[in-house]
Parts: structure tokens; sequence; C-alpha cells
């Protein structure tokens, strides 16, 4: 008996049949449902035989577009899942009045858990670095990132974490630590299953992903610009995208610290964040919040670039306040570093230290309101066009400068002792974050989804979808500042206040309707697809754009410009095609080279994976054999010499002879005719 | 662009191997924030260690435990490694043959060899007197900074290894060489980390 116990715990750990989600019938159920859709997705592609295809051309891809819109996929995946956990908590906390409702507390537990950490980790992060991915180099005018296969390797630790989540649905619990992971609660004594090692793993997986991801967007903003692209030429987007990345790259190191420092505690018994022995718990708190509080601004950061293309774009008018716009930037993304504190007032500091960090923390108001005040001023005379995008951009400024007023709130510290921990804090950064990141990442979908696909997007279910969005966020959230203000606690599986019951329920509708946002979103997608032939937009700017990346064909071909253009202006784009410079051929096409595709990232990807499974189940081997594949790779990866291909300029001469003579067979379309199958991606030029 | 711009921080290929220099330009610059994103975990490591410094729980303490003979001969083996590292780029920048770099280099690896065979040796005496990582918050805060430096150093001379048989199959093509030089920032940082413990944790002990 214990022979054969060995024997299985030597092979499988401690993974046991205990561990399938039989617990709870709505476990079980999302457990089903995640076997069954993996199931069908894989029966789906190997039925169309498209495996090679997935292979060949998207799995080892190091081409910085493919790995953008992979990226954006996964941030979907996941927010669908996210999205829905959120209804769950919604129903549940509208129907728990003084009775238990159908979750049970272990089980609302995981929910909160799972919906903040993949909300942040695995649908915000990987959307942003998709957009940024996909985007970026087109605007700076470069073939690629400069690291083109660290980016694969980026996609694939993301992507890694991200299965690490979804398997936590069907094997084992999941942390019911919240997204924050406090120990000591999380640490072994009162947290001895397997959640927070799921936890710790998968943002672990991110985390370190997200570094490389810094790294590399900062040296390709760096070093990879156009001729004449100086910095301050730059499109705003790639100034956020910059900030972001040198946030990425000083604050994803604390979260890592932290997480391994709390698996040490968990795995070997050590005290860093134990309850005696020496541990201190507060050590984890900054850690934590060291990489939490810039890391707000990481998401919403590329978000305020979004909104500075969309809204000129959408206005006709250059952006207002350029320059300003940049030092707010960069002032955000210094001042995020000083303000850490303010999670967590109420753990024993003093007063004095509460006031200082209070008052840095308003500071950053000043840069962000500078920000409001320059979107403003860019539609002030414009010709505003109310497209999708911009809908999504005018509910963002609007809903955001609210949730700022409510961030005053909570920086001023006695007021913050009155609410803390109610669920006044969870509308506030709901507040932020659902107009401020998630608006801006729909926006930037949509305004860039012709340039990657070729085709736009179906606009009344795009309004239908921006409707959803903003009535639901209104209903789901504003009733959270009155009941927190009422003392609700957040995270609560059941409230014992009948006076909560309208706010509830009011709450709980918004979630309904903000799912149908979602929903709305992908029929947009299946309708878009079905009518792509009515709009196609080869040409390449459907939106008379004013960056380089609007001045390729949509898509664009693999190497982005046949000829690196030379950045004159601000605008490039918009100043070639005011002085009749745009779409003229080179006198010669030359060899282009570019980066073969490589199997690594996906190898690295899934053996973090596999190594991070073992890890949580105490599967050694496995572990084990997954660190040596990632090295392995890496360094059998050194040795290979022949990592460039050709594409020969004849090939490149006659992609670009395809494209142009489209360009001079379609018909201009003027601004009030954009949104209709005349708008080939040619715009009239304004005179 | 002259061959002679300095294109990046530290050894610089220039007119040497001007191809191959300005191929660097961005690689070094990449690797340059890698390193920034590793001086950030070091630094958390040591905010940890400064604050679990008093958390002994009536466990062994730092002048309990610490030997500076040995972190002293420690600390001499990483200063010279890094000193025979730095001839090893530079016969790999002015070199005619690369025969010296094939000295260098294993001259470097043992040296850092040397220097993780001796911190494992302190460790194990530090293990047998009961000082585990496990006993209190402060020998879990020296034992995460320590041995994330050797972890470090070992990947290091992992490296090395790496890159020998990288030279004596490839010689020193555009890629070997970038990669040399990325090797040599990195060994170099792993000095400044020690000094840094040498400083605070080791002598530091002493004095309480
Ligand atoms: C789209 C509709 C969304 C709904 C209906 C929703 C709903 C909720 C609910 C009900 C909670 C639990 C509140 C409590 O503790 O009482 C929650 C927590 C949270 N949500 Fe959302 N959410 C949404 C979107 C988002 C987005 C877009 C993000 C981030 C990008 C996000 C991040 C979080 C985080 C970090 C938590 C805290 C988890 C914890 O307590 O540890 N949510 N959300
Ligand atoms: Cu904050």
């Amino acid at each position: 008996m214990t022979e054969t116990r060995g024997v299985w715990h030597l092979l499988l750990g401690n993974l046991t049949y205990n561990a399938l989600p039989f617990y709870s019938a709505i476990a079980a159920f999302a457990a089903g449902l995640v076997v069954v859709g993996a199931i069908s997705v894989f029966v789906l592609i190997t039925w169309l035989g498209k495996w090679r295809y997935l292979w060949t051309e998207w799995f080892t891809s190091v081409d910085h577009k493919r790995i953008g819109i992979m990226y954006i996929i996964i941030a979907f995946i996941m927010m669908s899942r996210a999205l829905i956990e959120a209804v769950l908590m919604r129903v549940q906390q509208a129907v728990a009045i003084n009775s238990p409702g159908f979750l049970p507390p272990d089980h609302f537990g995981q929910l909160f858990s799972t919906h903040g950490t993949i909300m942040i980790f695995f649908m915000a992060m990987p959307f942003l670095t998709g957009l940024i991915n996909y985007v970026m180099p087109l605007q700076i005018g470069a073939r690629d990132v400069k690291f083109p296969l660290l980016n694969s390797i980026s996609l694939w630790l993301t992507g890694g974490g991200a299965g690490l989540m979804m398997v936590s649905l069907v094997l084992g619990k999941f942390s019911t630590g919240g997204w924050s992971g406090y120990p000591p609660y999380t640490g072994i004594e009162f947290s001895p299953g397997v959640g927070p090692d799921y936890w710790i793993w998968a943002v672990s997986l991110s985390s370190i992903g997200t570094t490389l991801t810094g790294l590399n967007f900062a040296t390709t903003i760096y070093k990879g610009r156009a001729p004449g692209m100086t910095l301050m030429r730059m499109p705003l987007f790639c100034w956020t995208s910059l900030c972001t990345s040198i946030l990425m790259i000083f604050a994803m190191p604390p979260l890592t610290v932290a997480t391994t420092l709390l698996a040490l505690d968990r795995y070997l018994g050590m005290h860093f964040f134990t309850n005696g022995m020496g541990g201190n718990m507060m050590n984890y708190a900054n850690l934590f919040w060291l990489f939490g509080h810039p890391e707000v601004y990481i998401l919403i950061l590329p978000a305020f670039g979004v909104y500075s293309e969309v809204i000129p774009a959408f206005s006709s008018k250059r952006l207002y306040g350029y320059t300003s716009l940049v030092c707010a930037t960069m002032a955000i993304a210094v001042l995020s570093f000083t303000v850490w504190l303010h999670h967590f007032f109420t753990m024993g500091q003093s007063a004095n230290i509460n006031a200082a960090f209070g008052i840095a923390t308003m500071t950053i108001g000043v840069p962000t309101g500078v920000k409001v005040y320059d979107w403003l001023l860019t539609m002030c005379r414009g010709r505003v066009r109310f497209t999708p995008p911009m809908l999504f951009s005018l509910a963002f400024i609007v809903s955001f400068v609210i949730g700022g007023m409510t961030g005053i709130i909570l920086a001023t510290p006695p007021l913050d002792y009155m609410v803390h921990n109610t669920v006044f804090l969870v509308a506030h950064f709901h507040n932020m974050l659902i107009p401020g990141l998630l608006y801006g990442m729909i926006a930037g979908y949509q305004y860039w989804f012709p340039k990657a696909f070729g085709f736009r997007l179906n606009e009344t279910w795009g309004r239908i979808a921006f409707g959803c969005w903003v009535v639901g966020f209104y209903l789901a959230f504003m009733p959270l500042y009155v009941l927190g203000a009422e003392g609700m606690p957040r995270r609560s599986q059941e409230v014992f206040d009948t006076a909560y019951r309208p706010w509830l329920l009011i709450a709980m509708v918004g979630a309904f309707i903000l799912l149908a946002g979602l929903v709305s979103l992908f029929i947009q997608l299946r309708v878009s697809i079905k009518q792509r032939d009515s709009n196609r937009v080869f040409a390449g700017d459907p939106w008379d754009g004013r960056g380089l990346e609007w001045s390729v064909s949509a898509p664009p071909p693999e190497y982005n410009f046949a000829v690196i253009p030379t950045v004159t202006s601000r605008d490039t784009f918009a100043g070639q095609k005011e002085h009749g410079q745009a779409y003229h051929p080179p006198q010669t096409y030359q060899d282009i080279e570019m980066p073969k595709n490589s199997a690594a990232g996906v190898v690295i990807g899934i053996s973090g994976a596999a190594c991070a499974f073992g890890l949580v189940w105490h599967i050694w081997w496995m572990s084990i054999l997954g660190l040596i594949l990632i090295w392995g790779t890496v360094i059998v990866r050194s040795f290979v010499r022949d990592i460039y291909k050709v594409i020969p300029a004849a090939e490149v001469a006659r992609t670009e002879a395809r494209w142009l003579n489209h360009v001079a067979n379609v018909r201009a379309v003027p601004r009030e005719l954009e949104t209709t199958p005349a708008n080939k991606g040619l715009a009239e030029s304004v005179a | 662009m002259s061959a002679n711009e300095v294109l990046h921080a530290g050894l610089n290929l220039g007119a040497t191997d001007p191809k191959t220099h300005a191929e660097a330009g961005s690689a070094i610059f990449g690797f340059w924030v890698f390193l920034m994103t590793d001086a950030v975990l070091f630094a958390l490591l040591f905010a940890n260690y400064g604050v679990l410094l008093s958390g002994t729980a009536g466990g062994p303490g730092p002048a309990a435990e610490f030997k500076l003979s040995s972190a002293f001969i420690e600390t001499l083996l990483l200063l010279t490694s890094s000193f025979t590292f730095g001839l090893a780029s530079l016969a790999m920048k002015h070199g005619s043959q690369p025969r010296l770099l094939q000295v260098w280099l294993p001259t470097t690896l043992l040296l850092g060899a040397g220097f993780l065979g001796m911190e494992l040796h302190d460790f194990a005496t530090m293990l047998s007197d009961g000082a585990t990582p496990s006993r209190s918050g402060f020998l879990s805060a020296f034992f995460a900074l320590v041995s994330t430096h050797g972890l470090h150093v070992f990947a290091g001379c992992v490296w090395i290894i790496v890159m020998m048989v990288q030279i004596a199959v490839f010689g020193t093509d555009a890629r070997v060489k970038i990669n040399v030089l990325r090797l040599g920032l990195f060994w170099h940082f792993l000095d400044i980390i020690w000094v840094a413990i040498f400083s605070v944790v080791y002598l530091q002990g002493l004095i309480r």
C-alpha cells in the first residue's frame, strides 16, 4: 500500500482524485466547460487540418504584429472568464442578504482572487502589451522590435501563466487570498492547500514575461527609431509605451521578489512574512505595492496613449499640447513610484508619513488634469466624428474624472480610514480601470483593427457595445460608492443589512449589461468578418490617420516598410499627405533581412508552465525537467547561427506594386463617408 | 558614423570590428536594461535583509555566524576574476589570435568556481551550526540575498563554459563577440553586488 503510494507520489506529487472540483456544482460545471472547450478547440483545429498553419504562421512567429494579435486573443479569452466570475459575484451578493446564497465562502474567495488576478495580469497586461507590440514599431518606422525572439518568449511565458490559471479551474482550488495575496494569510500555516501556489507561479510567469517585454520595448524605442524620428517627434502612443516600459522595468522585479520570497516561506519553511520567528509581513506589503502602484500606471498609460491617437484622428486636428502631454506622462511615471504607501494607510505608520504619501498621491492628479484639458482642446473646433473609438474616448474622459475625484478622497488618510476595505474602494478602482484602461483598450482595438486585418469593424455593433459598456459600468459601480460609504466591506460572501438590497440589485443588473457589452464585441467581430468584403481598406488609411502606421497597406507586409522612412516632422504621414508625398514608390527596392521563425518561445513557455505546475503539486521531476528544458533551449538557441531569412527585392517590389496599384485605383473617401463601404482606405485630402 | 563612436556604456569594439560594433549598440543597451532589473532585485533583497536583520528569533546572529576571513578570500577571488575577465575582453577586442581568450576565460571560470566552492563551504558550516534558512527571519533574508548572488555567479560560470565552447566552434564571430561583451557586463555587475554584500552583510555583521 505505502509502496504504491510512494510511486504514485513520485509521479504525480500531491495530485490525486480529490483535486477534481466536485465540491461545488458551479466549480464542477466551470471545470467541465474548460475541459470541453479545450477538447473542442483541439478537435476543431485537427479537423480543419490547421495545426501546421498555426505552428508555422503563428506560434513560432517572431513578427511583432502576429505576437501582438496573439496577446490580444489571450486577453479576450481571459476577459470572458473573469467577467463571468464578476457576474457570479454580483449575483451572489445580491441574493446573499441574510442568507448564504449559492456560493460557499471558500468558492467566493476563489472567485474574487481569480477575477482580480486574471483581469490585471492576464487581461489588461496582455491587451496593452499586444497593442503596443502591434502599433509601436509601425509608428516609429521600424521593421520589428529590437529582440524579436525575446518578444515571442515573453508572449509564451504570459500564455503559460494564463494556461496555469485555466488549469487551476480543473485541478485543485485557487487561492482565496485576493489578487494581492497578503501573507500571513497566504502562508502555509493558514492556507495549506495549493491555491496560493497557483497564484504565486501564474503571477511569476507573467511578471517575468512582462519584465522582458519592458526591456524589449524600451530598447526598441531608444534604439530602433527611423532616421529623423526624434523622441519629440514620436506619436504620443509611443511616449506612453516608453513610460509604461520603463515602469515595467522597475516595477516588475519587486513583484518577482515578493512572490519568490512568499514561495520560499511556503516551500522551505522560511520566515520572511510569517507571524513570529523574525518574519515581517509589512515587507510583503511594501514589496507588493512597490510593484502594485506603478502597475496601475503601466495599465493606464497605454490607454492614455490610445486616447491621444484616437481623439486627434477623429477630430481631424493635430494633438493639442503635445509637449505638455509628454511631460505629464513622464511626470506620472516618476511620481507613480512615490505613492505606494497609500495602499496601506491603515497599517500602522505614523500620521506624518501618511500625510506625506497622501499629498504625493494627490500630486498625480495635476499631470492627469493637464492631459484631460489637452484632449478637450484637441476636440475644440475639430471635425469631431462619433465613431466607436471616439465614443469610448469621450466616455473615458467623463468617467475618469469622477474616478479621479474619489481617488482624492481615498488619498486623504482620515477619509481612507473611514472607507478602506469597503466596496467604496472597489468602486474607485473599477472606475479607474474600466474607463481608464478597458475603454482605451477597446478603443485601440477598434481603431487599429482595420490596419491589422484589412477591413473595418461593424459600426452598429460597436455602438451597441459602447452603450452596454457605459450604462453597465455606471449601474454596476456607482451603487458601490453608496454601499461603501454605508460601510459594506469588500470581499463579502454574505451581507447582513437589508438596506443594501436595492443597490446590490442595481449593481447586479449593471454586471449583466457589462457582460452583454463583451458579447456585443464578439458579435461585432463575427458580423464584421461576414461583411469583410464590403469593408476592405487595403489601401491602409481608413481614418485619415497621422502616424506612420497608416502609411502602409492594411494589413501591412511582413517587413512593414519597404524602405525605412525618413521623418521630418511630427505627424509624419499627415505631413506627407498634405504635401502630396504619400504613396510614392522609391527608386529601387533592396533585399530585406528578417528574423526567422523559432520554436524557442513555445518551448520555453510550455516548459515554464510545466515547471510551475510541477511546483504547485510537488511533482518534482516535472519542475526539474521544465527548468532544464528552459535553460537547455536558451543554450541550444545560442548556437544557432542561421537566424535570418532574406525577402528578395523582387518580391518586395511585387508586393509594393500590387498595393500602390490598388491605391491608384480606389476612390478617396471624404470624412463624412468614412463609416460606409465607400471607405477603401484612401483618405480624401482636405485642401 | 565613425567606427570609434561610443555606442554603449562599457567596452566598445569600435574600429576593431566596425560591423559588429554597430550591431552591439542596441544589443548591449538591452543588456544594460536587463542588469537594471537585476539591480532592482538585489536592492530589494538588501532592503529586506536590512529590515529582517534584527529578526533573529533567539537564533544565531550575524556576529556568531560570519567568518570574515573566508568572506575576504572570496572577495579577492571574485575581484581577481573580474580582472581576468577584463583581460579576456581586451584579448577579444585587440588580440589577433583568440588563444588568449581561451586562457583568460578558463582562468575566470576557475576563480568563479573557487568562489562558489568557498561559499558553499561557508553555508555548510552554518547549516551544521543550526543556522538554517528556516531558523529565523534574519537567516532567511541572509540566505536569500547571498545565495541569489551565488546563483548568479553559477549562471555566469555556465555561461563562460558555453562561450568557451562557442569560441572553439565558431571562433570570434559577431554573435560570440556580442555575447562576451554581455557576459563581461554581467560578471563585473556581480562583482559590484558582491562588494555591497561584503560591506553590508559581512562587515556590518562584525560590528553587531
Ligand atoms: C467588467 C466588469 C467588471 C465587474 C462587473 C467586476 C466586478 C468585480 C467584483 C464584484 C469584485 C469583488 C468586489 C468585492 O471584493 O466585494 C471585483 C474585484 C476586483 N476586480 Fe473587478 N470587475 C470588472 C472588471 C474589472 C477589470 C477590468 C479589472 C482590472 C483590469 C478588475 C479588477 C478587479 C480587482 C483587482 C479586484 C479585487 C480582487 C480582490 O479583492 O483581490 N475588474 N470586481
Ligand atoms: Cu496606488
